[in-house]
This record gives structure tokens, sequence and C-alpha cells, in this order.
């Protein structure tokens, strides 16, 4: 049994998820490679390189896999297919976007975000937005899965294993990059962040979500979003938990204004501890809360500045 | 230019869905269903297209047992020229679904293909992706902007941090993020007028994909409850709480 882990990187660094899905690699068991795909990407491979349980890295540095694109990605991905029993990626937008082409290419039935490994053929998958938690077990011979970051740890450290470069795959043409446009942002990204406070429809306006940057800044906190927040334009949807925007599992997770719509429960109900500031005693948020707070938010959040 | 929408029959976004008491899946006897609302997203654009001229013709799809004609009506009356459902009482996998419609895109050959990026049942985020792969055609997932321009659809992306734009040669794959569009609702003479507009029924089974399942749903649980939490009475107490009862903040 061999598992092939598509590493997840933008700008050229290793982003934080790569060694959760390796923890579920870990789980799998057997030997764990790691494909590094992308274009100035060497730094990103040696970071894979040094975590724990890694077997060994294979980097493909190549202009025509700069943005990811799925359709040349995926191509790549099924060319070193053979060799392995398991084939793993984060359910990032990126693995999302890449994983389910590859398991086509492959004759193969996908397994959408795992949280939980019960053996080598079969895995825990949340549905429904996350009201029911299905046992899957996989028939196919060789696995396609997503695996939801935040269910798992990240692996340890090791003393870097060999990095093996590869010539790559040839451009499909089957599509083109055009442009990207990013949000700028100082805080730590949400999906890694060990607190974070959100905002939701009764933040009032987009001006309003300034008030969480103090409580933000002194909790080395991510800020996100309901659904609700960004549809009424308040901010932009990258800033979205919820089962259409970003799952997190933070140590702590403060909700603002926020009714808890089950869409947006999904995104967030797996956190350690979870605080809801709301001035409605009976929205449904109350209900997972640990710590419930009934008030207005605008009272509430400088006086929660100051506090801490 | 031929559009092909296919849309998926789910319960209604509004219903907790419920674990049956056997742990074999969830009940869905008597509970509201609906079009899957990512799939809402795909007809507007869809219809857009063809008010902006850019489409000549909208065929809506859905694969499943009798009762996703309803949801065919639905997209009948809301502006798709014609509708086929595909018969089967089948539990589909994305990967057979997207087998059924690479059948149905190779008779129909439509230059685009327009998908909600996940449905809210399985939650997979995976038939668009997996019908790229089978037709080798581009893919432009989680659209929140789609032009068309000449020969390409210009796709405006959803991403981890922000927004790509990819530009992908007719014919094309599209799969529709929530921010794409708003639905329109359908008007009592329009749903009158779908009635009359052609609904071709297809078995699965003559369309030589090999259903059998793949995965095997082995059990379906109730996700751990969180113990109901304290209100407290002010910002202070709240503070004091989260840093020696829960410990998160220091």
């Amino acid at each position: 049994m061999s598992v092939l882990v598509i590493a997840e990187h933008e700008n050229g660094v290793l982003k934080p998820e790569t060694a959760k899905v390796i923890t579920a690699a870990i789980k799998i068991g057997g030997d764990i490679d790691v494909l590094v795909a992308g274009s100035n990407v060497a730094a990103a491979a040696d970071s894979v390189a040094g975590i724990a349980g890694v077997s060994s890295v294979k980097l493909v540095d190549d202009a025509n896999f700069e943005h990811q694109l799925a359709e040349n990605t995926a191509d790549l991905v099924v060319e070193l297919a053979e060799d392995y029993s398991h084939i793993l990626a984060s359910a990032s937008t990126t693995g999302k976007n890449i994983l389910p082409r590859v398991a086509a290419l492959l004759d193969k039935s996908q397994i959408s975000e795992i949280v939980d490994v019960v053996d080598a053929d079969t895995f825990k998958r949340p549905i429904y937005a996350g009201n029911a938690i299905a046992t899957v077990k996989s028939l196919e011979s060789q696995k396609v899965i997503t695996v939801r970051a935040s269910a798992f740890d990240a692996a340890g450290e090791q003393g870097p294993v060999s990095v093996e470069s590869l010539s790559n795959g040839a451009a499909n043409n089957l599509s083109s990059f055009v442009g990207v446009e990013q949000t700028e942002s100082e805080r730590p990204e949400l999906t890694a962040a060990p607190v974070i406070i959100s905002g939701g429809r009764g933040m009032q306006n987009g001006d309003n979500f300034a008030l969480l940057n103090g409580v933000a800044d002194k909790l080395g906190a991510a800020i996100g979003a309901s659904r609700a927040a960004v549809d009424a334009g308040f901010v932009p949807n990258d800033m979205q938990v919820g089962q259409t925007g970003k799952i997190v599992a933070p140590d702590l997770y403060i909700a603002v204004g926020i009714s808890g719509a089950i869409q947006h429960l999904a995104g967030m109900k797996d956190s350690k501890v979870i605080v809801a500031i709301n001035k409605d005693p009976e929205a449904p948020i109350f209900q997972v809360a640990d710590y419930g707070l009934v008030a207005d938010l605008f009272d509430v959040l400088p006086e929660l500045e100051q506090a801490l | 230019m031929k559009v092909l929408v296919p849309i998926k029959r789910v319960i209604d976004y509004n219903v907790k869905a419920r674990v049956k008491a056997d742990n074999s899946d969830v009940d869905l006897t008597n509970v509201k269903m609906a079009m899957n609302p990512f799939c809402e997203i795909a007809v507007e654009e869809a219809i857009r297209l063809k008010e902006a001229g850019s489409a000549t013709e909208v065929i809506a799809v859905s694969i499943g047992d009798k009762a996703c004609q309803e949801q065919l009506r639905t997209a009948l009356a809301l502006g798709a020229d014609k509708a086929i459902h595909i018969e089967t009482d089948a539990k589909l996998e994305s990967l057979h679904v997207a087998k059924l419609l690479a059948k149905l895109v190779e008779q129909e050959n439509p230059e685009l293909v327009i998908l909600g990026k996940q449905s809210i049942d399985a939650d997979n985020n995976q038939t668009g992706q997996m019908l790229g792969a089978l037709t080798k055609r581009g893919q432009g997932t989680f659209a929140s902007k789609l032009v068309i321009e000449g020969e390409n659809a210009v796709v405006t992306r959803e991403v981890d941090g922000g927004l790509q734009t990819v530009s992908l040669p007719l014919p094309a794959i599209v799969t529709t993020d929530l921010r794409l569009n708003e639905p329109r609702y359908a008007t009592l003479p329009n749903i009158m007028k779908a009635k009359r507009k052609p609904l071709d029924v297809v078995a699965a089974d003559t369309l030589g994909v090999d259903l059998a399942p793949r995965v095997e749903l082995v059990k379906v649980e109730e996700p751990a409850k969180r113990e109901a939490g304290v209100v407290v009475e002010s910002v202070e107490e709240l503070v004091t709480k989260l840093k020696t009862e829960a410990k998160v903040i220091s």
C-alpha cells in the first residue's frame, strides 16, 4: 500500500493543510509520497520533505503548473497514479477542483471531505451540511480522496527526506490563466487560525466589520463572516465560514451578530470553544455556543476589546 | 450556442435532515424536496445567456426517479426550452452521474454545460469536474462570473484567498458558486406554459453506463452533539471564563 498526497501551496509557499492531509495518510498506512507541482516551488518541496511521515517528495517545477489549473495538473497526477493505492488532496478549492478530474480519468469513484479514517478502505464524512456523518467503504482498487484539513492535526517534523525532480507533463490547452485578485490581509488565514471572530448580518454594514479588528488584534484572530454578511456585500466571499465557504475548527470561535443557520454551523461547529454574542436570545447559535452573551454587539465589542 | 443544465432534486435547504433510527441512511420520507440551490443558479445563468443572445437553446436534464420531473418542470417554467429525464431508481454516485451526462453531451453536443458546484445532500462537489475529464473539456469551477467572449468562456472562480479568472475554449464545463447570480421566481403563466414544453424520458440503462455501486454506505449517524453552554451576564464574566475555565485565551 502506498499513498500519494498532492501538496497544497500558494506563491511557492507550502500551505498548512498539507501537513494535516499527511496525518490522514499516516492513518491509512503505507509509504507516503508527496507531489509538489507548480512553478518555483522548490522551497515548498523542501518544506514537505521535513514533515514527519513523508517517504519521498516528487517535485515537478514547470510553468505549465504555475496556477495549478485542474486540466494540466490532473493529467500529471494520473501519469503518476499507477503506483499508488490512495491519492489524497486537501478539500480546499484547489483540491476540490483537481481531484474529481483525476478520479474520473482513472475511472474511480471519489470520496470527498473525509473527517476520519476507519481503515484503509473505510472513511467517515459529513453529509447534509454536517447534519449526518456517513461511514463509507470504497470498493475501488484505488482510492481517490479529499481530506477536510480541519478534522486532522498537522503531522510533526522529521529530518528531511530526498526530493526527486521529475520531468513535467505537457499542457493540454483546455484552459488558460487570465488573472487573480487576492484579498489582502495581515491576519492569519481562516482555515489555520487558532482564534476566529466572525460577523453576521447583525454587523449591519461593511464598515462596522472594522469593529472586529480591535478584538481580532488582541487575540491574534482571523476574521470570518456568515453567508448573510457576504451576500449582503459587507465583506468578500473568501471570508465566508460555512457549508459553501470555509470549514474551520479553531480553539476559539466568536460569532458576533450571527443567527446560526444550518449552513453556517456546518462550517464551524467543530470548533473547540464557541462564543455567541447576539441580542436575540432565541438565535439558534446559542444552542451550540459554550458561552453565550445576550447583548447588543455594538456595546459588547468595544468592551471586549478593553477587557482583553 | 446550446447550453445543457443538469439539475438535482434534493431535500429543501431549510429542512434539517434526520438520520433513520436504524442508521441506514437519512430519512427522506415525507420531507420537502426542491431543486438544489446551486442548480437553480445554473439554470438562471443559462437563461440569462439566452436573454443576452449568446445561447440559443437551454436544455435541462435530471437523473433519478420519476419525481425529479417536478424539478425539470420548474426549470422549464424558469425558461429552459426542453427537458430530458434520465430515469433510474439506482443510487448513483457522482461518477455515474458524470458518465450518464457525458453520454448526453455526446448526443446533444452543447457548447456549454453549467452545473451547480455541489448538491446540498451528498456535499460531494465532484460531478462537474468529472464531466470535464470524461468529455475532455476545460472546467471553470466555483464560478462567480461567466462571460462568453467569442470562442471562449471567461470564468471568474471563487478560490481560497480571493478570485481567479480563467479562459476556457468552448465547448467547456462551468460549475456555479452562490454569488454567480440571484435566481428568479417562476411566474404562474410560465408554470402553465412549462406544462406544454417537451420533456423526454430516457431510461438510464439504455445509455450503456455501468451503474454498479463503487462505494458502500456502511452507516449514517447523528453527529456528536455539543453540550448546551452557559449564558454569561457580562463581558467581564465572559473574558474570565475564557481565561480560567475554557483556557483558550491567556
